[in-house]
């Protein structure tokens, strides 16, 4: 049973995702940050490996990234700091990251040194779901990845469900067709989370897209099974001169 | 799902051969997947066709002429035609495709235009047909680009375009389409995306390359007028993106006696570092939504090219460019750009033609090739150089 099976087993509703890039704001934070995200209370990491053409991301993550690549951040790096990252952290780890540097990196490579260092599940948001069935899904398997496909309110009840049936772990709701971090409205939001519910998918649902703090990401959790933070962490980090401080207000600040 | 091969349509999926497909966030899944059910049937409508043939010829200025270029046929000794894109409405190829999709966005309903740009001609071209449609138009353009192009963001603005400095990444083209394609995912409703090239995501190559593809149509039949044939020996263009050459190459595509050149920028050198040369420096990758060759690090990681033509400056190539270079079927190319600067002159002062200094680099390439006295060579003159002006004078010391 994956990691993420296991926590949505044991757990279903405030599921705390949290996202941040690796190599940000050090080339070497990642870890600790990993830890201090563990150690206050979030359920999952996502670990945003960065790239210079980030189309489904906002600005910050963009930031983010590129201030990452510029720190010397590479996959092969990556997976070096990750090497013995299962020693101090239990949660689900996810990697989320574009298909170019995957590529290069080589796909199987990629899946079998991900699986290697003790990652569970892939969030690819440019793999489509056609590339994925006839090509890349396999491979995912093959290594015992979860992969983690985005909904968003303008996707069809049938697509939704397809997804849905391609999808482990869990499914990634994009709370409005928005790029990450932008502030919309949440009536439409929760219309949209319900319309999800309703349909009874295999897959616990988190929310992402515009979650920033205690209100919305209790909003998000009314409707689904938890709710993914990226953006607002990501500007808490950008000053934090204790980085193991700054992680526990945010959450803190989230959750207590 | 086997289909004939063709270099000319990609498959259902929008592959040709290896490259091609919609590697697109899901966010972008419906508007995408839309152009994709409905382009084919708009474009084979026939009041989209009439509106379309109407507007090519009144407004356009279509058939541009194909013309004989009798000195610089001598320099080659050969018999050189010159297809007169330059002679468009607003200087360049560009609206041949800018006008199909206005019409296409309209018969999609929607009420809104984006658009991303480079030199600034693209930009212009949708900025123009937006001011025909009366259509809100959005234009994303590096603010390094918007420094170095002002006379062209001044026309975008003239023509009531509001321009969007692109301030992420490197600040050019490739981060203008970057929030070109953030604005669509955060507009999906009312928005269409006017690619300026035969980039992207299915259906966009195919969709910019059938709007373009009217050049070589007219080619033919103006060949066959002039000649008695209608198939020249070389077709010769440059590629950046690579619109003008898909259309100047469209209907040459499956005529294997057609030697078709592309001619990539190779700014200071093809090895220099400083170079835009996509097929040359390229490995297979996927950009801005589609697998092609494209430029990049080590680590996937996409890099910056340099090219003194900025229409050239970009570091991906349209997936039906990567599968004729990948299968030997185009012959690719390169000129400096000090080999593009001496050929704007030398065209400039042959033929009376100031030309762009993207269609230099065409005129740069003649030279690495061997003609004989019967070849019938058609360059693709695709925009004319008034752009270009202060670049050139600067060469000039004026």
């Amino acid at each position: 049973m994956s990691r993420l099976v296991k926590l949505f087993g044991q757990k279903k509703e405030n599921v705390l995702n949290v996202y941040c890039t690796a190599g940000y704001p050090e080339l070497n934070s990642t870890i600790t940050i990993m830890q201090s995200v563990e150690k206050n209370g979030a359920d999952i990491i996502e670990l945003g490996m960065p790239y210079s053409d980030p189309l489904a991301d906002g600005e910050v993550i963009q930031a983010s990234s590129s201030k990452a690549l510029s720190n010397g951040m590479t996959i092969h790096i990556l997976f070096e700091q990750l090497k013995e990252f299962r020693k101090s952290i239990q949660l689900p780890v996810i990697l989320m990251g574009y298909m170019n540097p995957v590529l290069q990196y080589g796909f199987e490579n990629f899946c079998r040194d991900a699986a290697a260092v003790g990652i569970d599940g892939l969030i690819l948001p440019d793999l489509p779901e056609y590339e994925f069935e006839t090509e890349y899904g396999a491979i995912i398997k093959k290594y015992g990845l979860d992969f983690i496909f985005l909904v968003t309110p303008e996707t069809s009840e049938e697509r939704i469900k397809k997804l849905d049936a391609l999808s482990s772990g869990f499914l990634y709701a994009v709370s409005s067709s928005a790029t990450t971090g932008s502030e919309k409205d949440f009536n439409a939001v929760e219309k949209y989370l319900q319309r999800l519910q309703s349909y009874q998918l295999n897959n616990p649902i988190l929310v992402g897209f515009g979650i920033k703090d205690k209100q919305t990401f209790a909003t998000a959790c009314k409707h689904a099974n938890g709710a993914i933070i990226g953006s607002a962490f990501i500007k808490a980090l950008e000053n934090a001169s204790n980085i193991e401080l700054t992680t526990q207000h945010f959450l803190e600040s989230i959750i207590k | 799902m086997t289909q004939t091969l063709t270099y000319q349509k990609p498959n259902t999926k929008g592959y040709y051969g290896k490259f091609g497909g919609a590697y697109i966030p899901e966010m972008l899944h419906r508007n995408v997947e839309e152009l994709r059910e409905k382009y084919l049937s708009i474009i084979a409508e026939t009041s989209f066709q009439k509106e379309f043939q109407l507007l090519l010829k009144d407004y356009v200025g279509r058939p541009t002429p194909l013309f004989l270029a009798q000195r610089l046929s001598a320099l080659h000794q050969t018999n050189i035609f010159l297809k007169r894109e330059d002679l468009c409405h607003t200087g360049a190829h560009k609206i041949n495709n800018t006008i199909g999709q206005i019409l296409l966005a309209r018969r999609l309903g929607k009420t809104r235009i984006i658009a991303e740009t480079g030199a600034g001609q693209h930009g212009v071209a949708t900025a123009t047909v937006c001011a025909l449609k009366g259509m809100e138009c959005i234009v994303y353009m590096g603010e390094k680009d918007i420094e170095r192009q002002a006379p062209n963001v001044a026309r975008m603005k003239m023509l009531g375009a509001k321009v969007v400095p692109a301030k992420s990444g490197s600040k050019t083209l490739k981060d203008a389409t970057n929030e070109a394609i953030r604005d669509w995912i955060n507009h999906p409703n009312d928005t269409h995306y006017i690619i300026g090239s035969v980039v992207g995501p299915h259906p966009y190559p195919d969709m910019v390359a059938r709007f373009q593809s009217v050049i070589s149509e007219e080619t033919r039949w103006q060949l066959k007028e002039k000649t008695g044939s209608e198939l020249p020996t070389h077709v010769v263009a440059c590629v950046g993106g690579g619109s003008n050459a898909a259309g100047a190459f469209y209907h040459f595509l499956d005529e294997l006696s057609v030697q078709l050149v592309a001619v990539e920028a190779a700014g200071h050198g093809v090895n220099s570092g400083m170079s835009a040369a996509t097929t040359q420096l390229g490995k297979p990758g996927i950009l801005h939504g589609s697998k092609s060759l494209v430029m990049q690090t080590a680590d996937g990681q996409v890099v910056e090219p340099h090219s003194i033509s900025a229409g050239l400056d970009y570091p991906g190539v349209g997936p039906l460019h990567a599968n004729l270079f990948d299968s030997g079927r185009g012959i690719f190319l390169s000129a400096t750009d000090d080999e593009a600067m001496q050929n704007a002159f030398e065209v400039s002062r042959l033929e009376g033609i100031i030309p762009a200094l993207e269609t230099a680099h065409a005129f740069a390439a003649l030279k690495q090739m061997k003609f004989k006295n019967t070849d019938q060579v058609v360059v693709c003159l695709s925009g004319r150089g008034d752009k270009d002006l202060a670049t050139y004078m600067k060469a000039m010391n004026i």
